[in-house]
């Protein structure tokens, strides 16, 4: 049993904590919330030279072959400082998506580029009446001579106003089934929506898009199988953002603790708030601890483990991680719920890495459908 | 730069430490008695005398004291194969042994005490011939431990001991008594502590034993008037008594943290819901009450996850990180509300007091554990202690 990183690892966590504090600060993701991307391409393309967009793909379409956990390296760090570019988004949803469901041609077209950082990709899979069901798809795919025809509207796109190519997916007559459309595609209109933690999803609508065979990634019906995985990996990567959201948060909380004087003393100096900063510790290193589990499990194919692991984690952030980001801004008092104060900026983020993934009950229910819940009653 | 393989954390125990696990799954319910098997997966209210037939019977295994080194009659067992051994014995709800002897004052010794004292006292820990009982507490010194106010008067060779303490568990069926007792009045109040052994048969002690709320009758209030002892029973040295009690502290964190206790009454739990029903089917089957005992069983998962780091440092020989601090913290309050959930799962069936024959025997077993857990979040350090040490310690935060 060993929960170290291992060297290189250890080397991929401090040199994406230093990127983010020092070639990303807060003051960054400020000032690029109001822009119409979100976020800046060229800092993309430099994290593709860096090598960590390619981290969870083969070596063969031009990634390193590395596993989940340094997945995860990256989005805990990136979170320390709201590192706005859409890695979730792009490397974990899209990416991850379509490396298992496309053939060599399609990752040569279209992962390749993206883990230079050339372009980025965006999963449209949720929609209006579906809450966390990914087989949940009314949007269609009608056969159309050699090809398809998509219509249908997508909601809540992470990176759907700006990626360069959609994984898409859409009722064949086999069932669920993905494909890659263009984002300038004919027939493809992107609403920009605004979301709680400062960031920008797509409302895609789809009229008639005429797409070819070889956009369809995998078999008909394929879709809801891979999908459910890409489930596992995006909640098990929303956990690791969780770490360290509810690290930096717990961090700034005891730094105010420690610096604001009221009644003539530190304010770290009462024990009730020494004992509700005892207890965020507590909540964190739950949610620190669980995350490692999750993120070893994401790569394993032995779905029971696999799932049980992923949803203690989503759990633990939805309830332990949540409670940390409420109490933090309830201990900088007044100053916590302005713009001003960049902890407010991390109690958002909490907030939306909570809302995406499936939410509590989702993981409660789907913990407590697993067969080997009930079999340890016998 | 990165990580050209998928080989990352281990998360799981070795084939070896996994056979290990086997072997000790396989041996418990061989070699305990019949009738003790029965209590084990029922109600598990053993009585002293079924601790120490089953402390006998691991004696003779050579397993009774896995932290024990192995020159004074450990099994020399790592780190993983104690938490496995602690993990195996509690979910099979095997009789839980006197933690004082075998846990405390034995580590003690061991570390500090002289060769004499070694001789003397370590061979009975281990053969249960001799047991032990704490003597901390005072009517007076709960948490505020170090303002303890029994005296030892230095009387030559020997000291002569006062005063009353108070929760010395189990007094009744010890032999021995490790006494934090007060030498010295004129210095500041930890400076003048003392760690001194006590024979329970020495003129002038006296043991009232006390119900719990679980009507075990574990407690008990200890009176010393005038008693005579030694001075080669102090350990350490005279006025060194505060040290020795930080150090038996500091023993094994992750065996604080409930983490086969819990399991047992996770498992306890989703036996009488798969036997208890709601609107004509079971419990279990149930969506709500499902649910309800899901939740816990994923914070489990997490402090788990919590122990295994602290094992996984051990198991390296360093010491456990400062997350490992809030084991204690977690794992109390999870046994308390699994134990709390098992309470509503019986519905009005956990109304029942020790009716043997009148109800099922599942539901012989709640109400009584139920009681006795309250005390996890009292016992070795209330957790509100617990959290002035962490937020001191570990989070720095300053004092007034």
């Amino acid at each position: 049993m060993d929960f170290e990183l291992d060297q290189d690892q250890q080397m991929l966590a401090k040199t994406v904590a230093d990127f983010a504090k020092n070639e990303s600060p807060v003051a960054r993701f400020r000032a690029l919330r109001d822009d119409d991307i979100g976020y800046d391409p060229a800092m993309w393309q430099k994290m593709g030279e860096l090598g960590w967009l390619g981290i969870p793909f083969s070596e063969s379409v031009g990634g390193f072959g590395g596993g989940f956990v340094e997945c995860a390296i990256v989005l805990e760090h990136l979170a320390t400082t709201l590192v706005p570019e859409p890695y979730l988004a792009s490397v974990v949803l899209g990416g991850m998506t379509l490396a298992r469901a496309g053939n060599a041609a399609q990752h040569d077209a279209l992962l390749t580029p993206m883990i230079e950082g050339e372009t980025s990709l965006a999963l449209a899979y949720s929609e209006a009446q579906s809450r966390y069901d990914v087989s949940s798809v009314e949007t269609m795919a009608t056969p159309d001579g050699a090809g398809y025809r998509i219509s249908g509207e997508k909601v809540w796109v992470l990176n759907g106003h700006r990626a360069d190519q959609l994984v898409v997916s859409a009722k064949a007559p086999g069932g669920v089934t993905l494909f890659v459309v263009p984002r300038d595609a004919a027939g493809v209109s992107v609403r920009v929506a605004k979301t709680i933690d400062g960031k920008k999803a797509g409302f895609i609508r789809f009229e008639g898009v005429a797409v070819a065979e070889d956009a369809r990634l995998g078999e008909e019906g394929a879709g809801t199988e891979v999908l459910d995985r890409t489930m596992d990996f995006a909640a098990a990567a929303a956990v690791a953002e969780g770490v360290g959201i509810a690290s930096t948060m717990l961090q700034m909380t005891v730094d105010y603790l420690g610096t604001r004087e009221q009644f003539g003393v530190k304010i770290g100096s009462f024990q009730a708030l020494r004992h509700r900063a005892v207890d965020m510790y507590a909540e964190t290193e739950l949610l620190r601890s669980i995350s490692m589990a999750a993120m070893v499990r994401a790569d394993d194919d032995d779905a029971s483990a696999r799932r049980s692991d992923i949803s203690a984690a989503k759990y633990q952030l939805a309830t332990g991680g949540i409670w940390v980001a409420q109490q933090s801004l309830q201990l900088h008092g007044g100053i916590g719920v302005t713009d001003e104060h960049d902890i407010g900026l991390y109690f958002k983020r909490m907030y939306a890495l909570n809302a995406l993934f499936g939410d509590q009950e989702h993981h409660v229910a789907r913990f407590a459908s697993d067969p080997a819940f009930a079999e340890a009653a016998v | 730069m990165v990580c050209g393989t998928h080989k990352a954390m281990d998360l799981s125990f070795t084939d070896e430490e996994e056979a290990f696990r086997q072997e000790v799954r396989a041996w418990i319910p061989n070699a305990m008695p019949k009738d003790m098997l029965g209590t084990a997966r029922g109600a598990g209210d053993f009585t002293p005398e079924d601790s120490a037939t089953w402390h006998k019977i691991l004696y003779e295994k050579g397993w009774v004291a896995p932290h024990w080194p192995a020159e004074v009659g450990g099994p020399g067992w790592d780190a993983a194969r104690r938490f496995i051994f602690a993990e195996e014995m509690e979910l099979a709800g095997a009789p839980p042994l006197s933690v004082f002897g075998l846990g405390m004052v034995g580590p003690l010794i061991i570390s500090y005490g002289t060769d004499a004292q070694k001789k003397r006292f370590l061979p009975k820990i281990l053969s249960a011939e001799e047991f032990w009982c704490q003597g901390y507490s005072e009517p007076g010194s709960g948490s505020d431990l170090a303002s303890l106010r029994t005296t030892a008067e230095d009387a030559g060779d020997h000291f002569i001991v006062n005063g009353q303490k108070t929760w010395t568990s189990l007094a009744q069926y010890a032999d021995w008594i490790f006494c934090l007792v007060r030498t010295d009045q004129s210095v500041k109040k930890q400076a003048g502590i003392t760690f001194l052994l006590i024979d329970l048969k020495s003129p002038g002690v006296e043991v009232k034993p006390m119900m719990t709320l679980g009507h075990t009758p574990a407690f008990c209030d200890t009176f010393f008037d005038n008693v005579k002892v030694p001075k080669e029973n102090v350990v350490g040295a005279i006025n060194q008594g505060w040290t020795m009690a930080k150090a038996l502290l500091g023993h094994e964190r992750t065996l604080l943290a409930m983490i086969g206790p819990s399991r047992n009454v996770l498992q306890k739990l989703k036996r009488i819901a798969a036997h208890k029903t709601v609107n004509g089917r079971p419990m279990l089957e149930d969506p709500v009450w499902r649910a309800r005992i899901a939740r816990l069983e994923m914070r489990f998962r997490a402090h788990l996850m919590v122990s295994y780091r602290a094992l996984a440092d051990q198991q390296k020989g360093k010491m456990p990180g400062p997350e490992s601090s809030i084991l204690k913290l977690v794992g109390t309050k999870l046994i308390q509300e699994l134990t709390e959930l098992a309470m509503e799962v019986m519905g009005e069936s956990s109304l029942t007091w020790y009716n043997e024959g009148v109800c099922l025997p599942v539901e012989e077993s709640i109400g009584p554990y139920f009681c006795y857990e309250r005390a996890a979040t009292i016992y070795g350090g209330s957790n509100e202690i617990q959290r002035n040490v962490i937020a001191k310690m570990i989070l720095q935060l300053p004092s007034s």
